[in-house]
């Protein structure tokens, strides 16, 4: 009787301990984060985190550019409204090397974690210094998607091997159908550095462009940069849907799905979506290649990821790390891949995920984007040297306002207000005036 | 005198009012057609949307699901009818003083108070950031209050004043001469006497307060977010959220777009009053 007592009294008080513990240790944390399908499944299973931990979770849901804006606001003030925030790999590096972020290099410990199982090109993009300071949820490059039925009527064949922007104009322009609603591409128009300059940005590096000499001087006024973005224009005035100018990446894919499109060359993240039959209506007649070259391969697929930091104005460190290790882990992709099906597996992070039998079998173009994933290097996505690394960005805090200036410049050129020399032209003041006053250059 | 007006003229003048009159309305109604569509029907051609597409309620079902409608409802309501009210309470004075004891400053003090709504928001953005950082005032309800109070109270000094200078001056001379202090002066004499206006100026304002972006999505995060962050949480460009968005844009207007069809007649009187002297 006195064991049984004895043992009884044990278990309540440890699970009086337990639950004086757990209501100690639970801690309530603010995530501000993007509306895109990969974070609302992530919305919808976080549930399970919050009752293993007992943790509860505010999510703030931003529009990018707002999210991009608020984010920097508070991190840069230190105002400590977010305990994680949802960031790309153009703000990981800077703020990580400005000691706004919590570095993540414990993670490389944690066997359970297996960081080196993360492709060790996102990793590098998402470190500054040595330092990991985020942990990836997607990440993308760009490629070629093309309408195998448009092609196959028009008695074309793709080439698997990578083609020349010219030869992409003219197979855009065989294809091009606008009086039965085919446009033979569309491609971003809409003025941003992360809309039209993301396209253009990889169009210039392939014609062998660079933003800055090794010296910081921007070369905007480049025989290179004007050959780069003429073709852009004409391409798009040639071959392209009208207004072209007003159409995002949200817009173009909508007009893929819809079937109103023969090619695009735009993010792989997107390629899941075009294939899925429920949302798209080309989802068996979409296939891809490597998006186009032309006087180098270099720099020809952009790098993006998608990733979750920790502020250092965070006072929920730990907390963090915990959702941050299960919202980034191979059990986390595989309870994805079993509830929402594993053509919706966020892609492009994890090895073995992507060579899972399961996911290639559901998403049989998963390979590929590894493979164009993996033939990305941030660190040397130009021709001639520059001082920078990013392959459709400029790694410094100034690239955003001259991004966004050129990108507007061009979309001006597009829209016919102004010539491409004189976009160009306004860049380049544009961009010697922002440079000279951030002391790149004297 | 009324001038001669031909059925002719009232019949043009009729359909050009209405035509104009529905295309401002348009943008409104269009959100309303796509929140009842679903994300595939409503990126489709516009006559498709509405002749070739079912009509469901699935978008308000779905933000009713991901999102705390009732929490940034009842934050909205809070802060626009809070800063509106602090707002009332240090503009009365103030109206008073200037319409009924004016200095020769009077009318610079006026027009410095309006120069400040020509400032760019964002120009005080972060020293404000700052101060509700170190005062502990962000993501809180008394804080977005106070600043939505601030933000509008040369608004509200400017329409009490304009109400109060109709007011004879007289009428408050006799109430003095009868005994009433300062405080009765105002509270019995005056206040009564411009209650339509005062209620202009409530109505304008609290649509102000309900519709400000800048500082309600800057200022918040998870607890203090208001309508306008709701509607923001839906805005995305990747993937297509234009039913949802939709959705979520009517669901934020309905509350404010009933108050003023309801008391239109108070605030087109408010927004027209001292047009006509």
């Amino acid at each position: 009787m006195s064991i049984k007592r004895t043992l009884l009294s044990t278990a309540v008080g440890f699970g009086f301990a337990t639950t004086i513990a757990s209501m100690a240790s639970a801690e309530e944390i603010t995530i501000a984060t993007v509306n895109n399908a990969d974070m609302i499944t992530m919305q919808e299973l976080a549930p399970a985190w919050e009752e293993a931990t007992g943790n509860t979770i505010n999510w703030v849901v931003l529009e990018e550019n707002v999210l991009r804006q608020r984010t920097t606001q508070d991190i840069a003030t230190g105002g400590g409204s977010f305990d994680i925030m949802f960031i790309g790999a153009y703000e990981t590096p800077i703020w990580g090397a400005n000691g706004w972020l919590t570095p993540l290099n414990d993670f490389a410990d944690d066997a359970d974690y297996d960081l080196e199982d993360v492709f060790q090109l996102v990793r590098n993009g998402l470190s500054a210094d040595g330092n990991l300071y985020a942990l990836p949820l997607y990440s993308e490059t760009s490629f070629t998607f093309y309408r195998t039925d448009v092609f196959e009527a028009a008695g074309i064949e793709m080439p698997s091997e990578q083609i020349t922007y010219t030869e992409f104009a003219e197979l855009a322009a065989a294809v091009h159908d606008p009086d039965n609603g085919m446009y033979g591409t569309c491609q971003r128009g809409k003025a941003g550095w992360g809309e039209n300059m993301a396209f253009v940005g990889t169009v210039a590096n392939a014609f062998g462009a660079r933003w800055f000499d090794e010296d910081w001087n921007p070369q905007l006024d480049s025989p290179e940069w004007n050959a780069a973005v003429t073709y852009y224009v004409d391409l798009m005035l040639d071959s392209g849907p009208p207004g072209a100018s007003a159409n995002g990446h949200n817009e173009n894919r909508a007009l893929f799905k819809d079937g109103k499109c023969a090619t695009w060359v735009d993010a792989t993240s997107a390629a899941g979506d075009v294939r899925n039959p429920e949302t798209s209506s080309v989802a068996d007649k979409t296939d891809f290649v490597k998006a186009p070259m032309q006087a180098t391969a270099k720099g020809t697929g952009w790098f993006w990821s998608w990733a979750l930091a920790i502020p250092a104005s965070s006072k929920k460190v730990d907390a963090a790390k915990s959702f941050l290790k299960w919202s980034t882990s191979k059990e986390y992709f595989e309870l994805v891949g079993e509830t929402k099906g594993w053509v919706a597996v966020p892609s492009g992070t994890r090895q073995s995920v992507e060579e899972d039998a399961r996911r290639v079998e559901a998403a049989p173009f998963a390979p590929a984007v590894v493979e164009a994933i993996l033939s990305v290097d941030p660190a040397d996505a130009t021709l001639l040297p520059t001082p920078y690394t990013g392959v459709q960005f400029v790694a410094i805090p100034e690239f955003q306002g001259i991004g966004n200036y050129v990108g507007q410049q061009v979309a001006a050129a597009l829209a016919g207000q102004s010539t491409v020399e004189e976009a160009l032209a306004n860049s380049q003041d544009f961009a010697v005036r922002e440079m000279t006053k951030a002391g790149y250059i004297k | 005198m009324a001038r001669a007006v031909s059925n002719r003229t009232k019949t043009l003048n009729t359909i050009v009012a209405g035509t104009l009159g529905f295309l401002l309305f348009f943008p409104i109604l269009w959100i309303v057609v796509l929140s009842f569509k679903t994300e595939e029907n409503a990126i489709r051609a516009p006559l498709e949307v509405l002749f070739s597409s079912g009509w469901t309620m699935d978008s308000f079902s779905a933000v009713q699901a991901r999102s705390d409608y009732f929490k940034h409802f009842s934050n909205s309501v809070i802060i626009a009818v809070g800063s509106t009210v602090l707002g009332l309470i240090i503009a009365i004075p103030a109206a008073w003083s200037m319409a009924f004891v004016p200095s020769k400053h009077t009318k610079n003090v006026l027009m410095w108070m309006l120069s400040t709504k020509m400032l760019p928001p964002v120009g005080v953005l972060v020293p404000i950031y700052l101060l509700f950082r170190d005062f502990n005032l962000l993501d809180t309800r008394i804080g977005l209050t106070v600043v939505l109070m601030l933000i509008n109270l040369p608004i509200i000094i400017w329409m009490l004043y304009t109400y109060f200078k109709e007011i004879p001056g007289e009428i408050l001379e006799a109430s003095r001469m009868d005994g009433a202090t300062l405080r009765e002066e105002i509270i019995y004499v005056l206040t009564p006497m411009a209650i339509p206006g005062m209620a202009s100026t409530v109505l304008l304002n609290i649509i102000l307060a309900w519709n400000e972006a800048f500082w309600t999505i800057n200022l918040t995060a998870a607890n203090a977010a208001p309508l306008t962050a709701f509607i923001t949480s839906y805005s995305s460009p990747e993937g297509l959220f234009y039913a949802k968005l939709s959705a979520a844009s009517v669901m934020a207007i309905a509350p404010i777009l009933i108050m003023g069809w309801f008391s239109q007649k108070q605030l087109v009187r408010g927004l027209t009053f001292g047009a006509v002297k």
